[in-house]
């Protein structure tokens, strides 16, 4: 008896718990309701915006976790209530978390979204595919703030499907504390080096480990070439017995609870690392890297046309543009965002590195065939489950011929008995 | 009559839910983007053959672990008194209230190098290990993860196996070890059958433990799966060879165990 009122109670607290969630969840609406009329964007063209306004049209966008200011923090824009609050289209805001994830839904169809924010080599895979729309761009006079060298990137030469959103490179995370190294010494190098066994972490992904590998051969990251692509996998294969994992956002955990020395990571998440354990410096090896674009653009599917490119526009209004580079930390091609960072942060060189470093060595991703592609993915399989020394190959089929002899064994059995009970 | 019409729903659901993509898969298999028919998908999976033994074998090591942690136990927990049964049994479930991702990240920070474990370790001076990031762990969150599929059937199982039976072995001369062998093991097969199953059938497609406890290069089929599907290369028609293959792999394993199981208690 007491038991059963024990579990009344315990279902009470949680009910409990559950009902008080929900409350707090409803004041915090409505105070960011409140915090957010207070609130005064300017915009140059008014007009524009109120366009579709009592249409009751809404929009689905779908982008990267963690890659648009929320107004979560103090002093900062929500920018999709703003833009529901300016023209009146509401705003469907998911989240993935992998180039493939997204191109595995628009391919499977089904799914409409109206934007999409792909890295490079995505948005030209998805170009030759016809999965992604040119874009109106006098329907997004805003697009002048992008800077001229993010225009015109070799995935869309023409820059007739996409407006850059934010960029950024790869580089080589440390431990300070336990690399006592110059930073202009530290090179791709050092993740192949045998002192740090076993405290390195890489990429678990073909494109940006091949990537690393071809920067140290002297390749083109876009290389299709076989010969090129298997002396990357070589260079690989060499680099496994010293790596800790492959890992791809497990880096954060790892590398800021201090469980390895070395990853490579991309520029604007090192940062916030960085922000929590002081002892890690971040460094863009000197000998290349790669740059990598997120643009925004709208799919084949979209229902929403004009209205896309209208959401396109606003995110690149100075302002918006500003309080999202602000809020991801990432680096931003928007030209006045630019100039209303502080001064530190435009020098900074892990956000905005050295110009001539971007201009001549690094490159940007672009697809590569489908060739290629399954190249390089086999060589990647093969390098990742290239087994160790001690090999039992001739495991399965032993073990199969087993099960086939019990099979056998247990039916003749079963059939001697079976006339042995006739008897 | 009036019972039949009950089960039309499931029986709509089986259709649309597993009938249906079983069907996609197999179709996949067997054909390449324009659907034409083709077997070199099927061919294909014959390269990732190292990939496949190295499943099964880390799924076969994990069901017998399981099989020897949980069968002393869910014999212990059938001869308890009834009060004590259902609160032990709360406890082996207690874990499963938990999700499975979570569960799993867990071991990531006990087992890290500079982890929990390693640190008490360090304590009294050993280590540190090398504990994440091998076999050994991925076997130990299989293990950890599916030990309760293990305890469950053999536990309903042995609870039914009627005391007067045990004290008719005894009576008639059985010592512990053969009452335990000739008495209690074979009225207990149906449930050992099917803790296997369940815990080989996980175990051997599973690709998130993998991934967390065996720091990417521990690849598993389940892996492989994934990453025809979300990796770099997108081909769903080699995804869905490599997964017929495996359905293959699982029913011949499962026909060899269900020749153990009485014929009235066959699984497939």
């Amino acid at each position: 008896m007491k038991k059963k009122y024990f579990s009344i109670f315990a279902s009470f607290l949680v009910i409990a718990g559950m009902l008080s969630a929900c409350s707090v969840e409803e004041e915090t609406e409505v105070e960011e309701e409140e915090e957010f009329e207070a609130q005064t964007l300017t915009v140059e063209d008014m007009e524009y915006y109120t366009r579709f306004k009592d249409a009751g049209i809404s929009i689905n966008v779908y982008n990267w976790g963690e890659y648009i200011s929320t107004g979560a923090d103090e002093g900062t824009l929500n920018v999709n209530a703003e833009f529901t609050a300016l023209t009146g289209i509401k705003v469907n805001y998911t989240n993935y978390a992998t180039n493939e994830e997204l191109y595995a839904k628009l391919k499977g169809g089904g799914a409409t979204y109206d934007i999409i924010i792909p890295s490079d080599y995505m948005i030209s895979k998805m170009i030759k595919e016809n999965l992604i729309q040119k874009l109106d761009f006098g329907n997004i006079p805003n697009f002048k703030y992008i800077m001229e060298n993010y225009r015109n990137q070799d995935y869309d030469p023409l820059n007739e499907y996409s407006v850059p959103y934010t960029w950024g490179t790869v580089g080589i995370i440390y431990d300070t504390t336990m690399i006592d190294m110059n930073e202009e010494d530290i090179d791709w190098d050092l993740l192949w080096n045998e002192d740090y066994a076993d405290q390195i972490l890489m990429f678990d992904n073909p494109r940006d480990a091949f990537a690393i590998a071809e920067i140290m051969c002297g390749y083109s990251l876009n290389t299709e070439s076989e010969k090129e692509l298997k002396e990357a996998a070589e260079k690989l294969k060499e680099q496994k017995s010293i790596v800790q994992g492959y890992v791809m956002d497990e880096i954060f955990d790892k590398m800021g609870a201090g469980e390895a020395l070395i990853a490579p990571y991309y520029a604007g998440d090192a940062l916030t690392i960085m922000d929590e354990n002081e002892d890690l410096n971040f460094v863009v090896p000197k000998s290349g890297t790669n740059l990598f674009i997120d643009a925004m653009c709208i799919p084949t599917c979209a229902k929403q046309k004009e209205a896309a490119e209208m959401y396109i526009n606003f995110m690149c209004e100075p302002d918006i543009a500003f309080s999202n580079i602000d809020y991801i930390c990432y680096s931003t091609p928007h030209s006045a965002a630019f100039e209303m960072l502080d001064e530190e942060t435009q020098n900074d060189p892990i956000s905005y590195p050295d110009a001539e470093l971007i201009a001549s060595k690094s490159e940007v991703f672009v697809n590569l065939s489908d060739e290629a592609n399954k190249l390089m993915q086999d060589l990647w399989t093969e390098m990742k489950s290239a087994e160790d020394e001690n090999t039992n190959t001739l495991f399965v089929p032993v073990f199969l011929l087993v099960c086939i002899g019990i099979i056998i064994f247990v039916l003749v059995r079963r059939h001697i008995k079976n006339k042995k009970d006739i008897f | 009559m009036k019972l039949k019409a009950f089960s039309a729903p499931y029986l709509v659901w089986m259709i649309v839910f597993i009938v249906v993509p079983l069907l996609m898969v197999v179709y996949f298999a067997f054909t390449t983007d324009n659907g034409e028919f083709t077997l070199e998908y099927i061919s294909d999976v014959g390269q990732y053959a190292n990939i496949f033994m190295r499943s099964i074998w880390l799924a076969i090591i994990a069901t017998i672990i399981c099989l020897v942690v949980a069968y002393p136990l869910s014999y212990m927990l059938s001869r308890m008194s009834k009060h004590t049964q259902s609160t032990m049994l709360m406890i082996v479930m207690l874990p499963m209230w938990m999700n499975f991702l979570l569960r799993t990240y867990a071991w990531m920070t006990l087992l890290g190098n500079n982890g929990i474990i390693n640190q008490l370790l360090g304590m009294i001076g050993l280590g540190p290990f090398k504990l994440i990031n091998t076999e050994g762990a991925v076997v130990l969150g299989m293990v950890y993860n599916y030990l309760p599929f293990m305890i469950l059937p053999l536990y309903s199982v042995m609870v039914k196996i009627d005391k007067s039976v045990i004290e008719a072995a005894n009576d008639l001369g059985c010592n512990s070890f053969h009452t335990m062998f000739r008495v209690i093991f074979p009225l207990s097969l149906p449930g050992v059958t099917s803790g296997i199953t369940m815990v080989f059938v996980p175990a051997i497609s599973t690709f998130i433990i993998s991934r967390m406890l065996g720091g990417g290069s521990n690849l598993l089929i389940g892996d492989l799966i994934e990453m025809q599907f979300l990796g770099n290369s997108y081909n769903p028609h080699l995804g869905a060879a490599i997964s017929m293959v495996l359905m293959v792999i699982i029913l011949v394993i499962m026909t060899v165990m269900n020749q153990f199981s009485p014929d009235d208690q066959v699984l497939i």
